[in-house]
């Protein structure tokens, strides 16, 4: 028996995918041309996988601002801010988020994953209660299983299941806290959040959203689902992310809570990891400004969005239920998905292969991530590849076989 | 084993039905995830609708302790009991 004995199935699991083409989990690129294009086994691919909604990734003047970083403050911070000080640039970006949110206070955290992981960790305790979407990301779930709260989930995006389950816990002391997310990573579906905000207010739970996916995405000023949906005033907690519309890494909590600042030395995932390199918050900065000025890469992200979402339907695909950003295809089975990920990266082009239990009931989904700076030919272009494969795996109708059926 | 556990252990078999791939015989002894070939998320949902049938909070915490139909019964005896 060695240590890894217990993952044999999961490596079995793998196995047989890689044994199907090529390895989804490890795409390798030799070059990144642009935000949405790389080079793959030496062959141009649009990159339509990336979650680089705004292509801020290759941005000039985030550049600059992380090159002058880098150069005047170094590589690295090489500790957390607790042990070794924060640098300028931290307290500067959280500033400006507080601002860009309206909010009293805001903490950076050195990646998105971290920010879920320490602020739902640690907002519940023992006595209180966390109620989670059943489609939560990873994150949320790991939170889930560090805090020491009872977890309960509810139906994804049910805010009368919700209001069940609160109502279950009757009258047990103990702070409620709800966690949902403005676009749900997998099918690119956005949470009810008026109907959530309203359990919240009937039952005096807290309520935290995850804009991760919405940030820069959605609302008249990219502040995300809640801004779209005018419910802010309502929403205790808002936690994003840095590496998709921002273009780098990292993570992000804010919030009016008066006592939020206690977190800094509550918050272990805060505490005990060493806080962004300087350059990486500059580039961040930097791409919250250009956000803010530039509403226009908001809108060709949505042109972009539907042409892609309504490309794909009129070829027949089942798709998520809304135009987003993230465009998911779902196939009939696994096999086909695998089959259909590999052709497409074959034919030049790079997407998600996502698959159970990654994916809710089940599903096998090619992922889209849409991004402002694909061009129109770049959308047409994979369309007419999903076209083709899809007809080539039987999943479309082929134009041939209609015709002889009519004859 | 009395008439509540009895009753408990009959509709867990009763939820578990839409999960499974293939009909299986299921007893008290029967481990969920190894048995059943049920993924993490699939005895997540299965446990939602018990939750529903049962009128009771299974928190996330007390699914991790539990490896056989028996505990699972066990462990909505004891959360039925506590409402």
């Amino acid at each position: 028996m060695t240590i890894l004995a217990k993952f044999s199935p999961l490596r079995e699991n793998y196995e047989r995918l890689r044994a199907l083409g090529h390895d989804p989990f490890s795409v390798k690129f030799e070059r990144i041309v642009s935000p949405t294009e790389g080079v793959l086994r030496g062959k141009r691919t649009i990159l339509l996988g990336t979650n680089n909604y705004l292509g801020l990734t290759f941005d000039p003047s985030c550049i600059d601002a992380g090159v002058a970083a880098l150069e005047g403050q170094g590589t690295g911070t090489t500790g957390s801010r607790i042990a070794n000080g924060t640098y300028g640039g931290h307290g500067d970006l959280e500033a400006a988020l507080a601002d860009f949110y309206g909010r009293q206070h805001c903490m950076v955290f050195t990646t998105g994953y971290q920010a879920n992981l320490g602020i739902i960790s640690t907002l519940v305790g023992k006595d209180d209660f966390l109620l989670i979407d059943s489609d939560s990301h990873a994150s949320i779930y790991d939170a889930a299983k560090m805090g020491t709260a009872p977890v309960v989930r509810f139906r994804h995006n049910d805010p009368d299941d919700l209001y069940k389950r609160l109502r279950r816990l009757g009258d047990q002391p103990g702070n409620k806290l709800v966690v949902v997310e403005g676009i749900y990573s997998m099918l690119g579906d956005t949470a009810p959040l008026k109907e959530f905000v309203q359990v919240k207010r009937e039952t005096g739970a807290f309520l935290l959203v995850d804009e991760a996916h919405s940030m820069g995405v959605l609302g008249e000023n990219g502040r995300g689902l809640a801004e779209q949906e005018g419910v802010e005033d309502d929403v205790d907690f808002t936690v994003g992310t840095f590496s998709k519309s921002l273009g780098a890494v990292g993570g992000f909590c804010v919030s009016d809570h008066p006592d939020f600042d206690i977190l800094r030395v509550a918050c272990r995932p805060y505490m005990f990891t060493a806080s962004l390199p300087p350059s990486v918050i500059a580039t961040t900065l930097q791409a919250l400004k250009r956000m803010r000025e530039e509403p226009g890469l908001r809108r060709r992200l949505t042109a972009n969005a539907e042409r892609l979402y309504y490309g794909l339907k009129g070829l027949g695909f089942e798709l998520g239920p809304e135009p987003n950003p993230i465009v998911s295809v779902m196939l009939p089975n696994k096999e086909l998905a695998i089959a259909a990920w590999n052709m497409l990266l074959e034919a030049g082009l790079y997407l998600n292969l996502a698959l159970p239990p990654a994916t809710p009931n089940s599903l096998a989904l090619l992922r889209s991530s849409v991004s402002a700076a694909h061009t129109p030919a770049q959308i047409d272009t994979a369309i007419e590849l999903f076209g083709q494969v899809g007809r080539r795996l039987g999943v479309l109708p082929t134009p041939g076989l209609v015709v002889q059926a009519a004859e | 084993m009395d008439a509540e556990d009895d009753e408990i252990v009959a509709e867990i078999i009763r939820a578990l039905g839409p999960s499974l791939q293939s009909p299986v015989t299921i007893t008290t002894d029967t481990n969920i995830t190894r048995d059943l070939g049920l993924d993490s998320l699939a005895v997540m949902d299965f446990v939602m609708v018990l939750e529903d049938r049962f009128d009771i909070s299974i928190p996330l915490e007390r699914i991790a302790e539990v490896e056989t139909v028996g505990d699972l019964a066990r462990t909505i005896r004891e959360l039925r009991g506590r409402s």
